[in-house]
């Protein structure tokens, strides 16, 4: 059955979905949308590994384990942003990102 | 003669320098002196136990590396030593150097009683000292270079002892920078000799028979050959350090230096380190170089004439002085310049004769005119007379040194002059007319100096001269006996350019000439200074122009400050300094400014605003990709 779903129609969905979460990332003003955008990007990198994995090396399973650590990584990186953000907005009231630009020193 | 002892003659007031430097704010004046006496004491018993243990071997006098260390290497085959070389010229000058400063020292420390830095000057007064002997010992040309150079630092600090007084800064660094131009010369010089025999050595340079000598004589440059060029690059040094002719004109302005450094600087130091270089490599010059010596010979003879016509102009007690050295140390040069090797080197030997000799009697000279300033705070003999009253005791030891210098017999100069005068005719009889009008005229300008200053009329003294006290007369009392004993000396069996024995005796026909030349140069001082009288005015007043030309020096510090602020500084400097400033210094600021504006537009960059960083993330990653892509298809 999988068969009839060439690889390429897969990638085609994976780099949509990775434009998507860039687009978003670099447009929204609203830092836990951007991080919905991160969020996009990394699955669709999931879905490259499990692809190329399933597509090209059928006998391995390294592609698999791979979207688990991200999926794990990706899981830690959300906490921490969170926790970032809430202490952001307690010190200025606001997750804005354009507000957030004295942290350069 | 254990080599340690010879080792301390050096190391002695080098320790009175450390002690006494590094102690000055705290030591009591009288214990600064008396360090420093004392250690300069012990090197000279210490000196001249060497010679006479050194005089005590049997004959050939050959050259002995008593101690030695390598102290840079280079490469393999050539390193720098530090060594003690004995040889005649080497433990003659050792003695010469430990005694006369002996005696400075000594007097020293009545003359410069109360002056400020007291201690600054006995310490730099042992350095002076201690750069003078390591120069002699040197056993090789780098370190007679180093030391060189130390006595030119030393006698820097010490003309500039009055530092608040704008002259003496002035002379001391002028004293600087000419002899530095002239060690230019000897650097160059130094270089070109190693660069061809590969040693500093002096013991393999001065052998006559070395192969690396030979072969330079056959390497020509210009047409001279390299050896000859190296010789006379060598004596521009000594030329610098020796006042020779055109490089003599620090040393009339270092008298602005305290009277006993005059003495130092003009009897065992500095001056005669010239003739000794000269003396130093004479082997070298006389087989191989005839043409250098050729040179020698006339500078050294040139300057004699030269300095003795200014000397009698001059009205400054201490420059008449000064230029007496610069002619008696052109007979040392005129000497050496005629002289043949072994068994017709009676110049050599005469020279250095002369060199012994004039030690003494001008070191008595000079601190005699110590005395005499000392008495009256000034320097001007126009300000003095009768001074035979007040000061009886400088008066007889001024005399004795005046009739050393004059040759009249049997004073020490008259014996080393007879050489002198004896080889020059034995060799070219126009440098012995030249030597034998020189004497006169230094009999007449010595007794000038004399008789205007203890006879003629008295001045108008503010408060009336007094003798000198002990401890400045017993040091001039030694020199004088020194100054009458040291021609007694039968130098020929000790000090000769191969170290065999070379019999002299006096020349007859010759004495009589000298010793009539200079009593009529006596006779027309007697004549015109005994009494006050107008007669030299008139004289003067006749030949104004030339009268002037010669006051003034022949007008050479004139030129030199015509050629160095004129053309040097207007021509050359000038253009230069725009240059730098333009030039130079404007690329460094247009590059320093380059970076402020490129850093300040780069810094907007980082504006903190997250997005933007991701943009140019992305941005970079986007052409990476496409970079690797098209160089990784192809």
């Amino acid at each position: 059955m999988i068969d009839h779903v060439p690889l390429t129609h897969v990638l085609i969905v994976s780099t949509l979905m990775f434009f998507i979460g860039a687009y978003g990332f670099l447009t929204r003003k609203n830092l836990v949308t951007m991080l919905i955008g991160v969020e996009l990007m990394l699955n669709a990198v999931n879905i490259n590994f499990v692809a190329f994995d399933r597509y090209l090396f059928p006998s391995g399973i390294e592609g698999h384990f791979f979207s688990l650590f991200i999926i794990a990584i990706a899981a830690a990186e959300a906490a921490v942003a969170i926790a970032i953000f809430i202490n952001l907005y307690r010190n200025i009231r606001s997750i804005d990102v354009e507000h957030v630009d004295k942290m350069k020193y | 003669m254990s080599s340690t002892l010879t080792i301390l003659i050096l190391l002695l007031p080098f320790a009175a320098f450390v002690f006494n430097g590094l102690l000055s704010a705290k030591l009591p004046h009288r214990v600064a002196g008396w360090i420093a006496v004392g250690a300069i004491g012990i090197s000279t018993i210490l000196a001249w136990k060497t010679a006479a243990a050194y005089f005590s071997q049997s004959t050939p006098y050959t050259k002995q590396l008593v101690f030695s260390a390598t102290w840079l290497r280079f490469t393999d085959t050539l390193q720098v030593d530090m060594g003690i070389l004995l040889d005649p010229i080497s433990v003659m000058m050792l003695v010469v150097i430990t005694t006369v400063s002996l005696m400075v020292f000594a007097y020293s420390t009545s003359y410069m009683l109360g002056e400020k830095g007291y201690v600054r000057y006995f310490a730099f007064l042992s350095l002076f000292s201690f750069s003078m002997l390591g120069l002699v010992a040197a056993g090789n040309l780098f370190q007679l270079y180093m030391f060189w150079e130390l006595v030119g630092v030393s006698s820097y600090l010490l003309i500039g002892y009055y530092y608040d007084k704008p002259e003496a800064v002035a002379a001391a660094k002028k004293a600087f920078i000419v002899t530095r131009f002239a060690d230019f010369g000897f650097l160059v010089g130094i270089l070109v000799l190693s660069y061809y025999t590969g040693t500093f050595d002096f013991i393999t340079l001065t052998n006559p028979e070395n192969p690396a000598i030979t072969s330079m004589t056959g390497i020509s440059f210009m047409g001279i050959s390299v050896l000859t060029w190296a010789l006379v690059l060598i004596f521009m040094g000594g030329a610098g350090k020796s006042a020779m002719f055109p490089l003599h004109i620090w040393l009339p302005d270092a008298m602005e230096g305290p009277t006993p450094v005059s003495a130092l600087i003009h009897a065992a130091t500095m001056v005669v380190a010239g003739v000794f270089l000269v003396a130093r490599m004479f082997p070298v010059f006389v087989f191989h170089a005839p043409a250098a010596l050729a040179v020698v010979a006339f500078i050294g003879a040139f300057t004699l004439l030269f300095a003795a016509v200014i000397a009698c102009t001059q009205t400054d007690i201490k420059r008449i002085l000064a230029f007496s050295t610069m002619s008696q140390i052109g007979y040392m040069m005129l000497a050496l310049g005629v002289s043949g090797y072994a068994s017709d080197s009676l110049g050599f030997t005469a020279s250095m004769f002369h060199l012994f000799t004039h030690a003494f009697f001008k070191a008595l000279l000079f601190l005699g005119a110590g005395s005499v300033i000392h008495a009256l705070n000034t320097n001007d003999i126009r300000g003095m007379g009768g001074l035979r009253k007040h000061q009886p005791i400088t008066h007889v030891l001024f005399l004795i040194a005046c009739l050393a210098i004059a040759g009249i017999p049997p004073f020490a100069g008259f014996l080393s002059k007879d050489e002198i005068l004896a080889a020059t005719l034995a060799t070219n009889t126009f440098y012995f007319g030249i030597a034998t009008l020189a004497a006169a005229l230094t009999a007449f300008y010595m007794f000038r100096l004399y008789f205007t200053v203890f006879w003629n009329s008295e001045r108008n003294y503010e408060h009336s001269p007094h003798e000198s006290p002990a401890g400045m007369l017993v040091p001039m009392g030694i020199l004088g006996v020194g100054s009458i004993a040291a021609g007694l000396i039968p130098f020929g069996r000790f000090v000769t350019s191969d170290g065999q024995p070379l019999k002299t005796h006096l020349h007859m026909p010759v004495a009589i000439i000298s010793v009539t030349v200079a009593l009529v140069g006596i006779g027309v001082a007697w004549f015109f200074y005994k009494k006050q009288s107008d007669v030299p005015q008139k004289i003067t007043a006749s030949i104004g122009g030339l009268y002037q030309t010669v006051y003034r020096k022949f007008y050479i510090d004139e030129l030199y400050l015509f050629i160095t602020k004129r053309i040097i500084f207007n021509l050359i400097a000038k253009p230069l300094a725009w240059f730098d400033r333009q030039v130079i210094d404007g690329f460094m600021n247009f590059t320093a400014s380059a970076t402020n504006r490129i850093s300040a537009e780069l810094k907007e960059f980082q504006s903190g605003q997250l997005q933007k960083y991701a943009y140019i993330f992305l941005a970079g990653v986007l052409i990476l990709v496409v970079a690797l892509l098209y160089t990784g298809l192809n």
